[in-house]
């Protein structure tokens, strides 16, 4: 590689000339969740990171000239990447929750595998919402729990305060642990499998 | 690493996309890997330039967003006006048809394989 574009692309190593199929999981959850550890766990690359803007007409009126508003939200998020085999690369993408940065999902994160949702016991409400949307959005998904140390709560607790259903998996984590983050990655595709077969099975 | 959005104030924006602020190519997903089909030329747009470069082996969109600092819709006008004149090609994901569908079992398969071996 010429220094021109290693300039651009730091020590990256390039994708396989073969690579021609990359696929997408996100890992949603509240800020200081542990999205971006996760992501550098399973990476073969450093984390990298990029953003997403758009423009919507707001809903009001601006006073002060009677035309509508507009407002530009910017969302940014990191990712990584993992060469699965000569032409398969998962690309994973850490994603925050909040409310203000849904109407941005379908756009992003459309073709998406699937999501982890990250929690911590400690603030479990801050990923209600995202359980929400990916419900709304039929995006199938597991919950694992980062352990920051903390009172223990059982799984049971944590479904109940999450209401979730049994069929969807909940598992411990340490994002900061390789083997716990590719066994985060496994549980969901387990689930995409489950899921995926039977639902071609019924229609056959 | 550079900080994306260092100064993409909306002139700077406008000047690299040459003032269009549509691509009319959903085509380009965030995972699209790009291919160069051509060395950039002298007086090339730098962007362009430096996309042909990037792009020598194959590279996903959101990557090719990330080394530019530039976001993710005005690199997919750049990519629009690269595609249009022959000079990349796009390898897109293989994935469900549709979003309300589920990926496709042998897919899955392979990335399960794949996770395991890491
Ligand atoms: N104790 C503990 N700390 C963690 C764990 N995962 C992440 N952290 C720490 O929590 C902080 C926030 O993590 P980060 O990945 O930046 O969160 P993000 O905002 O969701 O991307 C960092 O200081 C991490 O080192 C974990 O599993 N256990
Ligand atoms: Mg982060």
């Amino acid at each position: 590689m010429d220094s021109a574009t290693s300039d651009l692309t730091g020590t990256r190593p390039p994708l396989r000339s073969t690579a021609d199929n990359g696929l997408k999981i996100v890992i949603v959850g509240g800020f200081g969740v542990g999205k971006t550890t996760m992501v550098r766990s399973v990476s073969d690359i450093r984390p990298l990171n990029t953003e997403e803007t758009m423009t919507r007409a707001g809903e009001g009126v601006d006073n002060a000239d009677d035309v509508p508003s507009k407002t530009t939200t910017t969302i940014a998020f990191d990712f990584g990447r993992i060469s699965l085999n000569d032409r398969t690369v998962l690309y994973l993408f850490g994603a925050p929750g909040q409310e203000r940065f849904w109407f941005l999902w379908d756009r992003l994160f459309t073709g998406t595998l699937g999501a982890v949702v990250l929690v911590d016991t400690r603030r479990l409400v801050d990923s209600w919402y995202a359980i929400d949307r990916l419900e709304q959005h039929g995006m199938p998904f597991i919950v694992a729990r980062n352990d920051f140390g903390g009172p223990h709560y059982s799984a049971e607790d944590v479904r109940e305060a999450l209401d979730l259903p049994d069929d969807i998996p909940l598992i411990e984590c340490d994002a900061r642990s390789r083997e716990s983050s590719k066994e985060v990655l496994i549980t969901l595709v387990n689930h995409l499998y489950t899921l995926s077969s039977s639902a071609r099975e019924s229609t056959t | 690493m550079k900080r994306p959005g260092r100064d993409d104030d909306p002139d700077r924006l406008y000047t690299v996309t040459g003032g269009r602020s549509r691509s009319g190519t959903d085509a380009f997903d965030l995972v699209t890997l790009v291919v160069s089909e051509s060395e950039p030329t002298p007086g090339m747009q730098s962007e362009h330039a430096s996309i042909l470069r990037i792009c020598r082996s194959p590279t996903a969109v959101v990557e090719i967003a990330s080394d530019l600092g530039l976001p993710v819709s005005i690199v997919r006008i750049l990519l629009g006006d690269l595609h249009a004149a022959g000079r990349i090609t796009a390898r897109h994901p293989r994935t469900a048809a549709s979003a309300d569908q589920l990926p496709d079992p042998e897919i899955l398969k392979q990335v399960l394989v794949g996770l395991r071996n890491l």
